[in-house]
């Protein structure tokens, strides 16, 4: 996947020979570097969950979210540059605000994941930009039901059962690939999420981790909001369980 | 619907009465608030079930007077806020103190446009559409200024149970309902306490109207109606 494209690389209104433009993969790998981040729509609903990776035991727990809600139906969990995943968070916020003051109504998924990768492609249009180095996995519930889109830093983005973006992402889509999504309601696809995530974490060669977990189902009253703290904690158990009886092996 | 500039009505509404009752005793502490569900246009009663009190966010109760359409207006500002908050996800949130400010704010700099929301809000305390503003254990808009401002004062106490409470509101709604001709006989009342607001059925207050005098009202002057 690697090649160097020594002289085409340098500006993103450059194209190789080949068509590609290299900028646009180079953002494409700092969201790959960076903590996994999946997310499933469950029969009842979305599960978004990050693993974040913490660079220094002095960080508050709970600090440095990576889910953020962006209306109260919808939330984005953001891989790669944080502070670039947090512009893009903001300008969601804003067209989600923009779109019910014009209509009345809550900004459907579809139209929310079009508006912000419109925006991520935007930047991937001049020179005196740079692209945005993050991926997001977006959630939400609507009139249509519960739906998952992926924006990649090319602004290309699709809708899927379950996606997985990051580090661990190859790990995480074979997991996610065994699950029954369709009859999984979000209560369980709470626990599977967390047991793909400390899976996949890598001991060797990242510290610690926190586990951000969140969801949009009929539990939570189709808002988006961080998974209840019991729930977490179950969760967070099965997983180490889960880990453990593999190591066991 | 409105018919021109600054003196325009459209659908107004009379009077909302809130009462606090605070805890000492009692096992109650918390707000109730009663309106009645009437919206008129002009001297037309067109709308009978107007909800003329809204929670906001998980503290507050908003109770309104005046023109309704400006209360959806604030409705919409105020939903931004509480949604502004939600999305931040980090424990804050609006209260009535904050609400109290925000609303006057806004009420005082549509005055000072010559473009004032035509409303009188009710919640903790009560802003007018000039922007004045004030807190107070019992608080009334329009008619019930004049009506049950007495009633209020000499039966508010500081350890009113909930049922007491509502007692005195319903006869202050009475009052109402007899005297102000814009009133209709359907009430709800509205609860809010550490647990969450808890709104009432639609109900009606029993009248009683077979006064002897009623009974034949020309009879001291022919001709009359």
């Amino acid at each position: 996947m690697s090649s160097i494209g020594t002289g085409y690389d340098l500006s993103v209104t450059t194209f190789s020979p080949d068509g590609r433009v290299f900028q646009i993969e180079y953002a494409g790998k700092a969201v790959d570097n960076s903590g996994t981040v999946v997310g499933i729509k469950c029969k009842d609903g979305i599960v978004l969950g990050v693993e974040k990776l913490i660079s220094s035991k002095m960080m508050l727990a709970g600090s440095n979210r990576r889910i953020h809600s962006v209306h109260r139906h919808s939330g984005m969990a953001v891989s790669g540059l944080a502070a670039d995943g947090r512009q893009i968070v903001a300008r969601a916020k804003s067209e989600a605000t923009n779109y019910e003051r014009i209509y009345g109504e809550p900004i459907p998924v579809k139209e929310l994941a079009d508006r912000v990768a419109s925006y991520v492609h935007l930047c991937t249009l001049y020179w005196w930009l740079r692209p945005f180095g993050c991926g997001i996995i977006l959630g939400g519930y609507d009139r249509d039901g519960p739906q998952l889109y992926i924006v990649e830093p090319s602004g290309v983005s699709y809708r899927y059962f379950g996606a997985a973006i990051g580090k661990g992402r190859q790990a995480a889509k074979t997991e996610i690939e065994k699950l029954k999504l369709s009859e999984l309601t979000c209560r369980q696809g709470v626990i599977e999420v967390a047991k793909i995530i400390y899976g996949v974490h890598d001991e060797a060669k990242d510290k610690a981790f926190e586990l951000e977990l969140s969801w949009v189902c009929e539990e939570s009253n189709r808002q988006h909001q961080k998974v209840p703290e019991d729930l977490l904690e179950a969760a967070k158990a099965a997983a180490q369980a889960a880990l453990e009886e593999m190591d066991a092996d | 619907m409105e018919w021109g500039a600054v003196s325009s009505e459209g659908k107004k509404v009379s009077t909302v009465l809130e009462s606090r009752s605070q805890r000492t005793l009692s096992p109650y502490d918390g707000v109730i608030m009663g309106a009645d569900m009437g919206g008129s246009y002009g001297s037309t009663l067109r709308y009978k079930s107007v909800e003329r009190i809204k929670p906001i966010g998980k503290q507050t109760l908003l109770g309104v007077s005046g023109e309704i359409s400006d209360f959806q207006e604030i409705l919409h500002y105020l939903d931004e806020l509480i949604i502004y908050d939600h999305i931040w996800d980090d424990g804050n949130f609006l209260g009535p103190k904050e609400l109290h400010n925000y609303l006057n704010r806004v009420m005082y700099n549509r005055r000072n446009k010559s473009n004032p929301l035509w409303n009188s809000l009710v919640y903790l305390g009560m802003v007018g559409m000039i922007g004045t503003y004030y807190e107070d254990n019992h608080v009334v808009t329009g008619f019930g200024n004049h009506l049950t401002r007495p009633i209020m004062r000499a039966e508010w106490r500081e350890d009113l149970t909930f049922e007491e409470a509502v007692k005195i509101l319903e006869k202050c709604l009475f009052v109402l309902l007899y005297r102000d001709r814009s009133a209709i006989n359907k009430f709800q009342i509205y609860k809010i306490t550490e647990e969450g607001v808890t709104i009432s059925e639609p109900y009606a207050l029993k009248t009683f109207w077979g006064f002897s005098a009623f009974q034949n009202p020309t009879k001291g002057a022919e001709g009359s109606w």
